[in-house]
């Protein structure tokens, strides 16, 4: 907690579209960019289903936000932690997620991958790791 | 006399599929709209549950919102059909009723 900088970890846990809590993440995340703190998300339970990719919304009439994932690292929010137990309980793997990446100014913005897949023991030290948790 | 049901919760999040599947009765359609289309994927810890209702009850999903949440049509359990909104419609007025499973 020196000079100031937080860690604010934004904790995804529901589907897209069903309800507007991962609209509603998405928008305060943007928000909280602009104050220089130390961003992580988090996507377990059933928020690991708002980084599919391939979304397609046309037909249900609302917009479709997964794109917006791909703009985070332009505000240098970096570090989207999903939870490997929450994927397998849901059939799903690695390459059902959307590539998401940023550049890495401090060496000739290089890209490297958002998304890391860490296991629920190691969520749980994310967790812990915290100053700020805010829930969606 | 048959009963066309509405789910529309992730059954990851909520009880509210199981509840649904096993109050359905022979004859009866189950329909995954929003949320509830995650029910209808393979290799998920509730695959065995949505497979075990057998022949019984006709499970169906509905086409949008498969899209919207990037579930291609591979990827959904053997048996279960798709429909389209007018797909919808059609079942909700070839069955007696309509029990919605909020």
């Amino acid at each position: 907690m020196t000079d100031g900088v937080k860690k604010f970890l934004y904790v995804n846990r529901k589907a897209p579209y069903g309800t507007i809590y991962a609209l509603e993440s998405l928008e305060v995340v943007l928000i909280g960019a602009a104050f220089d703190q130390d961003v992580s998300l988090a996507f377990l339970d059933d928020g690991v289903f708002q980084l599919v990719k391939s979304q397609d919304t046309k037909e249900i009439g609302v917009k479709n936000f997964s794109p917006t994932f791909r703009a985070l690292g332009d505000y240098e929010v970096t570090k989207l932690f999903v939870e490997q137990e929450s994927l397998d309980e849901r059939g799903l793997t690695a390459d059902d997620l959307q590539e998401i990446m940023w550049e890495d100014e401090d060496e000739d913005y290089v890209e490297k991958p958002s998304i890391r897949i860490i296991s629920r023991t190691e969520m749980a030290d994310v967790m812990a790791d915290q100053d700020v948790i805010l829930s969606f | 006399m048959a009963t066309l049901h509405t789910v529309n919760k992730s059954p990851f999040a909520t009880q509210t599929l199981l509840s649904c599947l096993g109050h359905a009765k022979a004859g009866d359609t189950v329909l995954m709209i929003e949320d509830g289309v995650y029910g209808a994927t393979s290799n998920t810890g509730l695959a065995d549950a949505m497979v075990g209702m057998g022949g019984a009850v006709t499970l169906a999903v509905l086409a949008p919102d498969l899209k919207a949440r990037g579930i291609d049509e591979g990827r959904l359990l053997s048996g279960v059909k798709t429909v389209d909104y007018a797909g919808f419609v059609e079942l909700a007025a070839t069955h007696d009723r309509t029990q919605n499973w909020l």
